[in-house]
């Protein structure tokens, strides 16, 4: 929808999505691009959190913005979201402190969050698809409880699933496949093709774009430039819509690019070209939102605005996460099972005495 | 299709494929939440029939025949009880339930722990298991060591069709994930199930023998092997005291204890191969808390440690009553 060069220019396919941009204000517009902005300079200082020994591991979203700006802002609240590990801007937007996303990778906590208190932003998931039969489960328990297909938009829900490529391999993202079509669940598999699966090439996974691969499954497959804000919104809410209204699953493969590392233990490179990397910079999500903003008229102020608040953002982030402290040594044992379980009572029980018997040589 | 087990008398007489069509039915009565899920589970009733009539009875959004695919099976199975709902789902065999072990080892048995407690994760894995049946690869293992190994799972086996009827019924309304081990070659002999009360908690031991020389333990099919070889001991003047273990993970060392104490000798027994099993660990545990009382050293008797045989020669694999006395025997020795 809009070209590299930040020009509105639907092509033939985008008409159909055309209507979905009309639910867009000019406020929406600048949502969309501060929270760009924005998750760009938290990655970036997230980064460099971890750099300092901060963070055991961070995971870059940098040049996958787009895709994952668009497709949030097309869920309802309503709706479940059930991330891989890299959708940090999905969860912002549903309504989660990315600090609680750190906690996770300073390692003070397995998971982070409660999901229910927080847009429905399911948990990461660190193995690669497993999250997508869960949330294709969850889709079919929203049929089964009557929670959609019911024709009011505004309470019928329905489930979005963040993949990748190097996930489309997996056997769990085809079987979610598999029973999505077959049950008709309401949900949609949004597949970030960011080209590299750590080192290995897209190429490797599929001899066929991915997108191809729903019909055969027997669902809609939708092919996006997942570094346009505007296709990414307009494609996933009619997807959504057609979830909730009860018409089945769907796929949309959006084009994008893992401009970063795949995390900060990876050197991209040893194994990329930099023609490649520079053709896809040009093709930056959030230069070509703001040129499009900038045809549109908007004012310098507002950028700046952005920028600024942007490094508030990152500033105040790396404050909070410096402050995470540490779980109490209970936690290894507190929620491994819901009812009582002799053996991690007795050991439980057992660390607390060894621990406390070093406290008492001390006191002699 | 077969009429549903009146369940509102006293007792009845039962094959376990009854029992625990029965017990699933008492748990979907119950609780709307409960579903079961697995392959030709509906109209066929399951390949071992252990769901007949059941789709019937409470539809096809109640008893779901699935895609044949176990990853897929276990997974949604998480999501639908992330949604609230209680899955009970079939593997149709022991040898088929690797294709879904990273999401019941990966995911269904830490998503409590990854939520640090902000959700329950209700969830039954039954399993059809063990030797005996005469029939090929992959349809006669006994995999329950992988899973008690696993922190988060919970593992139990019933011996005989009472059991069967309220474990079942007990693991469904337990909120923690439950593999549920159904001892194949027990099936289908019938028992007596009392359907006023259980008498015995999920995962309580029991001594269904007493005797008073050797101490012999088991789970599942085994149970009814060490019965048989206790009737053969006593005609010897040998007393065995038999346990059902009934719980793998956990174990209730209780009665086993207990019954050390009197006996002083212990051999564990199980279909399962030997090296880092189930029979291991209660030997280890009861060497470290019963070593005084031990007149002999702990002696296992295992499936050996090969895979499952053709089962032209499956009765040389498992562990037979003679088997059984030859440990007790040499237990007797010291």
């Amino acid at each position: 929808m809009i070209s590299p060069a930040g020009v509105f220019a639907p092509n033939a396919a985008a008409e159909e999505f055309l209507p979905y941009l009309d639910r867009l204000t000019e406020a929406d517009h600048r949502r969309f691009y501060r929270d760009m902005v924005v998750v760009r300079k938290f990655d970036t200082e997230a980064a460099n959190l971890q750099r300092q020994g901060q963070l055991a591991l961070w995971v870059p979203s940098h040049g996958q913005e787009a895709a994952q700006v668009g497709s949030a802002y097309a869920t309802r609240p309503q709706d479940h979201v059930f991330p891989s590990y890299r959708e940090h801007v999905v969860g912002m937007i549903r309504g989660l402190d990315v600090v609680d996303i750190l906690r996770m990778l300073r390692g003070v906590t397995l998971g982070g969050w409660v999901p229910g208190e927080h847009g429905n932003f399911h948990l990461y998931t660190l193995v690669l698809a497993s999250q997508t039969l869960h949330s294709t489960g969850y889709a079919m328990g929203m049929q089964l409880d009557g929670s959609t297909a019911t024709g009011n938009p505004q309470t019928d829900q329905a489930v979005i699933v963040y993949y990748g490529d190097g996930a489309s391999s997996q056997g769990d993202a085809n079987e979610a496949l598999v029973f999505a079509a077959s049950y008709q669940t309401p949900q949609v598999f949004f597949l970030q093709n960011n080209h590299w699966a750590i080192s290995v090439p897209v190429a490797r996974q599929s001899r066929t774009p991915l997108y191809l691969r729903a019909g055969g499954f027997g669902m809609p497959g939708t092919q996006i430039d997942g570094n346009d804000v505007l296709a990414s919104f307009a494609v996933t809410a009619k997807s959504m819509d057609d979830a909730r209204a009860g018409h089945g699953p769907s796929l949309i493969e959006a084009l994008t690019y893992r401009v970063g590392a795949h995390t900060t233990a990876d050197d991209p490179t040893k194994y990329r070209n930099p023609d490649e990397l520079a053709y896809w910079v040009a093709r930056d999500p959030i230069v070509r939102f703001r040129s499009y903003l900038q045809g549109r008229g908007i004012e310098q102020e507002f950028l700046d605005a952005v920028d600024e608040e942007a490094a508030d953002f990152a500033a105040d982030t790396r404050r909070r996460a410096l402050e995470i402290t540490g779980p109490e040594q209970s936690v290894i044992f507190d929620h491994v099972y819901a009812e009582p379980h002799p053996l991690v009572t007795e050991q439980k029980d057992w660390l607390e005495r060894y621990e406390a018997s070093f406290d008492e040589g001390e006191n002699q | 299709m077969t009429a549903a087990t009146d369940t509102s008398v006293a007792s009845a007489s039962l094959p376990m494929t009854k029992a625990l069509n029965a017990g699933l039915r008492r748990a979907m009565l119950d609780d709307p939440k409960v579903l079961l899920m697995g392959e030709d589970i509906g109209p066929l009733g399951g390949v071992f029939r252990v769901t007949e009539g059941l789709i019937a009875e409470f539809g096809d959004k109640r008893v779901l025949d699935t895609p044949l695919a176990e990853s897929g099976i276990i997974g949604t199975a998480i999501g639908l009880a992330m949604r609230g709902f209680r899955p009970v789902c079939e593997i149709q065999f022991d040898g088929f339930v690797f294709p879904g072990f990273d999401q019941i080892t990966s995911q269904l048995a830490r998503m409590r722990n990854r939520h640090e407690g902000g959700l329950i994760m209700p969830v039954v894995i039954r399993i059809p298991y063990g030797g005996h049946i005469g029939s090929i690869e992959h349809h006669q293992e006994s995999p329950e060591a992988y899973f008690a190994h696993t922190p988060g799972l919970r593992v139990v086996s019933p011996s005989n069709p009472h059991d069967a009827y309220w474990m079942m019924q007990e693991a469904i309304a337990s909120d923690d994930p439950v593999i549920f081990f159904e001892p194949k070659s027990r099936y289908w002999p019938k028992g007596e199930v009392r359907f006023g009360e259980s008498g015995t908690p999920l995962h309580a031991s029991r001594v269904v023998r007493v005797g008073t020389d050797v101490t012999v333990v088991g789970h599942g099919a085994m149970v009814s092997v060490l019965l048989q070889a206790a009737d053969l001991a006593a005609a010897e003047g040998i007393s065995l005291e038999v346990v059902d273990l009934r719980s793998i993970s956990p174990i209730d060392y209780g009665p086993i204890l207990g019954s050390v104490q009197k006996t002083g000798r212990l051999v564990v027994t199980q279909e399962a191969s030997g090296f880092v099993s189930v029979g291991s660990e209660i030997a280890a545990t009861v060497a470290e808390r019963a070593f005084y009382t031990l007149e002999a050293p702990v002696l296992r008797v295992s499936g050996f440690d090969t895979p499952f045989p053709p089962a032209a020669v499956e009765t040389h694999f498992l562990p037979s009553p003679d088997r059984v006395l030859e440990a007790v025997d040499r237990v007797l020795a010291y």
